[in-house]
């Protein structure tokens, strides 16, 4: 406790605080800013490893056989979709009867609160179909799900294919201990979430479902495949759920495991792994896996169908085939080996996934940052807010020269008649009565245009912005960190001594919206698909209105967050900039 | 003075009454943090409805609150949430009255101490002033009647408020200077919960204080006072536990109330120290880490009352911190009624040396506890780990509030007797320091 009780260093250190508050707080930032891209310098991060002792050794003979097979059923599929001009449920409920699951439908209904420009849809109307492989050993109480997404255009037929055909094999294999679930869902998310409803018997969106009539058991784990050409080159895995939410790392390392055992190229953010972490090519190309990662998961959108299973602590990823210009393709029975050997691995799970982290950050598919080595980037940035208000509490704290009525400091009163009664007292209340106010009433009674006024203001906001930046960043850091760039320079620096226009123009440039804009532009550079100036502010409303539909039919957080309480907090160093 | 009390009083009814009709009324009667296995309704109603058929309430492990409460509610259960309004009112205006009559018994010690000399001429500073003293028990009550623990925990019908409200009557009827009152009180507030015990010490020293009985363990009017307010505690106590006895007739009130606050069946996280430590302790063990934390809440007492002799009242406020820090299942309502009492030693501010850190590390914490809670339980992210790391450095900046708050209490006190500047011998300027 010597720190906190020895008034000398205290003092000390209070000093050193106030006199070099700038510089450290600069350091600071640009140390923040370091660290964050250090994360993806290679030998600053981990290799991957399977922490599950369940799933350890990937020692499965995987037999899947009927590849062509599935091609053939997706085409059938295809066919039907089209016929049907939607999901073509009597043909999908008799294809899975007929291979031996038990077969349930979910109709669903939504209206959206506006139409969706991006997907053209707004009264929403459509029915899942579900078929269940009840293990043949082991009581009912848990099930692993397999879904695909039922596409309006001709996409992910293979995929539905792809899923019956694994039906077909699972069926005939003893070794199931879990029952699997085969999903196929229509109008991608708001079918998935209508289906989790139900299955959980909650309803937080406000969506019209019927009741399911099948359910399985507590669901352990998940994977959505989205596959879209008959050979692929690469499998890319999409790990971002609602609200930066992700799956547990073990089942990114399943995965890895698995495509490098049956000899598939893995990517992630579609972004292929490179050797050369020591060239700056190298270095880059993982900087640039990292940040997609990083903005996909502030977007707080679950970037693929699983990502709405984690909110129900199931873990989940999305599987999707990507077929680009490369020599070697791998055909359909491969991918469904591969999906085999994923299903056969969970089969095994005692226990839900949890011995691995939940918070990681992935500069590429074999290597990981974990919280501990990425959460000093944003400490760096807290502490700027922190030292900010230590800095404005000592200035509040020591008197000023003169106080509001122009009374001076006090003198001591000494008292030396001590003849009469009353004056020792009369003179105490009248030093009393003008004696300087001490800082707990200065901090209630300065009123508007003091120069204590601004201070306290600003003390409340950088407190209140801390606290808030803290919670948002240990629930999706991503979003905190985002937030934290922009915003912690204009919280340390505005005054009301600055020049305004050129300080407005920063703040406005600076605001959570900008922000959002910038990292528009950025993402689309980072995809390899830059956008010019109309077509990003043509985007960057399209992602304001998915935000806000997001908010409405899954429940995520970030339009509510930054509307009611980030905003109010840039509208605060707004009012202090513009102090009378 | 009646009228801006009269104010804040509609003022917080109306945001009880606001938050009662809506939505969050439900969330926040499930928060672990604002309800314990001790306080919360549901358990209360849980108790009435096996009282209607018949059966012991305290059967099956449910209810843990004590036979008076469930007669009280058997009554009034249709209108409980005026009840928990009308409960919180009355802590309120009994903290007015009792830190009104207070500061008047403090101001004019201080007259009579100054018309004898008896303070060091630099000390004038210190002094304290009646305006300065005017607003302070308006902003007592303001203090726990707009504090949102205390709304948080009126809205959530926990049964801290009753608690809350027995100790703040007993406050009122000690400082009036009525010892049967306040025995009477006191039996209420241990009978409710067993840590108001140590309550008895503080109360025993304001009534000697007040009757000029010097403190001195050689006098026989000592010992006979304290007999006299012992014998009266204990009568009514044991009035009330036969009482009790003779309304569910049956004994097992004292097991399913006393043992389970002793001996800390429950693990339900909430924001005091227990939990986790017993979540993970060894049976054989189990008993005597059960006595070493139970000890730790009695054991501050004898230090205290040998230190703080002159100053029951503030010994009082240390008493309270102590049991809402490290009692067996503390919620934020208990820490509402220590709180509470902060405006009263608002003339200590220039002596508190951690406030700033001590506040923000409050507030960031309880900011924390749900977000860490959502983690845990629902997305399955953090463990409790996270939770009870902010729950160590909540009550950690609890203590140092408190610990911060006694020293400046006897910096004050040394100043007032040593001189504010102070002297070396070769004269030159000192500095004091806690070692």
């Amino acid at each position: 406790m010597g720190l906190l009780s020895d008034p000398n260093r205290r003092k000390a250190l209070t000093t050193l605080l106030t006199r070099l508050n700038t510089p450290i707080c600069v350091v600071c930032y640009l140390a923040g800013i370091a660290w964050f891209m250090g994360l993806a310098f290679e030998p600053f991060t981990l290799r991957t490893y399977m922490s599950e002792n369940a799933m350890g050794s990937t020692m499965v003979e995987e037999r899947f056989p009927a590849g062509e097979r599935a091609l053939a059923t997706g085409r059938e599929f295809a066919g039907h979709k089209r016929k049907a001009g939607g999901m073509p449920v009597d043909w999908l409920v008799k294809t899975m009867q007929d291979r031996g699951l038990e077969v349930f439908t979910q109709s669903f209904s939504r209206t959206l609160p506006f139409p969706d420009e991006n997907k053209e849809r707004y009264m929403v109307r459509g029915i899942n179909v579900y078929g269940i492989l009840r293990a043949p050993r082991a009581p009912r109480t848990e099930a692993l799900v397999l879904s695909a997404p039922c596409s309006p255009d001709n996409s992910n037929n293979q995929a539905v294919g792809l899923l019956l055909g694994l039906a077909q094999y699972f069926r005939n294999q003893i070794y199931w201990a879990k029952d699997i679930i085969f999903l196929v869902n229509e109008h991608d998310l708001i079918g998935m979430q209508a289906w989790l409803e139900g299955y959980h018997h909650t309803n937080i969106s406000g969506m019209d479902y019927t009741p399911l009539q099948g359910r399985a058991g507590s669901i352990q784990a998940a994977l959505s495949l989205e596959l879209s050409s008959d050979v692929i080159t690469s499998l890319d895995l999409i790990l971002e759920g609602l609200n930066g939410q992700l799956p547990n790392l073990d089942l990114a390392n399943l995965f890895h495991a698995f495509c490098q055992k049956i000899g598939v190229m893995c990517t992630i953010q579609g972004k292929l792994q490179r050797s050369d972490w020591d060239t700056a090519e190298g270095y880059t190309h993982a900087v640039q896996t990292m940040m997609l990662m990083v903005l996909k998961q502030a977007s707080g959108r679950p970037w693929g169908d699983h990502g709405l299973f984690l909110r129900y602590h199931i873990e989940a990823a999305t599987v999707r085939g990507v077929n680009s210009f490369r020599q070697y393709k791998t055909d359909t029975t491969t991918v469904g080996r591969l999906l085999e050997g994923m299903f056969r691995k969970l089969n095994n799970l005692l226990e839900r996934l949890h011995q691995s982290y939940f918070f990681y950050l992935m500069p590429s598919l074999s290597r990981f940052v974990s919280i501990g080595y990425y959460m000093p980037a944003f400490g760096l940035l807290a502490t700027i807010l922190l030292l900010r208000a230590l800095d404005l509490w000592v200035q509040l704290g020591t008197p000023t020269e003169v106080t509001e009525d122009g009374v001076g400091e006090v003198e001591p009163v000494s008292i030396n008649n001590q003849g009469s009664f009353d004056s020792p007292l009369t003179h105490i209340y009248i030093d009393l009565y003008s004696k300087r106010h001490s800082t707990f009433q200065m901090l209630f009674i300065s009123g508007e245009g003091t120069e204590q006024g601004w201070r306290v203001l600003k003390l409340v906001a950088l407190l209140y912005l801390a606290v808030l930046l803290g919670c948002t960043a240990l629930i999706n850091f991503s979003l905190g960190f985002i937030l934290a760039i922009t915003l912690v320079p204009v919280a340390a620096c505005v005054t009301p001594h600055l020049p305004k226009a050129v300080s407005a123009l920063a703040m406005v440039l600076l605001s959570p919206g900008c922000t959002i804009l910038y990292c528009v532009f950025i993402f689309q550079e980072l995809q390899e698909a830059p956008v010019s100036l109309s077509e990003g502010w043509m985007l960057f409303l399209s992602v304001i209105s998915q935000g806000i539909l997001d908010h409405s039919l899954f429940g995520s957080l970030v339009y509510p967050l930054l509307a009611l309480l980030v905003y109010p907090c840039w509208l605060l160093l707004w009012n202090i900039l513009f102090w009378k | 003075m009646a009228a801006p009390l009269t104010l804040v009083l509609v003022l917080a009814v109306t945001v009880r009454a606001v938050l009662f009709r809506s939505s969050l009324a439900e969330l926040i009667s499930e928060r672990v943090e604002v309800v314990s296995p001790l306080s919360a309704w549901k358990r209360v109603v849980e108790g009435l409805a096996l009282l209607d058929l018949g059966v012991s309430p305290y059967s099956g492990d449910v209810f843990h609150e004590t036979p008076l409460i469930i007669y009280l509610f058997h009554f009034v259960v249709d209108y409980a949430e005026i009840v928990f309004m009308v409960t919180d009112g009355i802590t309120a205006v009994a903290l007015y009255l009792a830190v009104q009559n207070y500061n008047r018994n403090v101001f004019r010690k201080q007259k009579y101490a100054l018309e004898a000399n008896r303070y060091p001429p630099d000390c004038l500073e210190l002094m304290r002033s009646p305006k300065e003293m005017f607003y302070i028990p308006l902003k007592v009550a303001t203090f726990y009647l707009l504090n949102p623990f205390t709304i948080l925990s009126c809205v959530a019908k926990s049964t801290c408020g009753l608690n809350n409200a027995v100790i703040a009557l007993f406050i009122l009827s000690t400082i009036k200077g009525s010892a049967l009152l306040s025995a009477i009180f006191l039996a209420l507030a241990t009978y409710q919960s067993v840590y108001p015990l140590t309550l008895f010490a503080p109360a025993l020293l304001f009534l000697l204080q007040r009757l000029y009985i010097p403190v001195n363990p050689c006098r026989s009017s000592f010992w006979l006072f304290t007999l006299q307010y012992g014998f009266m505690f204990v009568g009514s106590l044991l009035v009330i536990i036969c009482l009790s006895f003779f309304l569910l007739g049956s004994w097992d009130f004292i097991p399913s109330v006393y043992g389970f606050i002793l001996s800390v069946p429950d693990l339900t996280p909430n924001i005091g120290l227990f939990w986790y430590f017993f979540a993970e302790m060894f049976e054989h063990f189990r008993f005597f880490f059960i006595c070493v934390f139970q000890i730790n809440v009695f054991f501050y007492t004898i230090p205290l009352s040998i230190k703080l002799k002159e100053h029951p009242v503030f010994l009082i406020f240390m008493q309270i911190a102590i049991i809402s820090i490290f009692k067996s299942y503390p919620t934020v309502g208990d820490i509402a009624l220590y709180m509470a009492f902060l405006p009263a030693w608002s003339h200590l501010y220039r002596f508190l040396r951690n406030i700033f850190l001590v506040s923000c590390v409050l507030l960031a914490c309880s900011a924390l506890f749900p977000v860490l809670w959502h983690l845990w339980i629902y997305a399955g992210s953090a463990n409790s780990n996270f939770y009870y790391a902010i729950t160590l450095l909540f009550n950690v900046g609890q203590i140092l509030l408190v610990s911060d708050y006694f020293y400046a209490y006897l910096r004050r006190e040394h100043h007032l007797t040593q001189g504010l500047y102070l002297r070396r011998k070769d004269g030159s300027e000192a500095t004091l320091v806690l070692k």
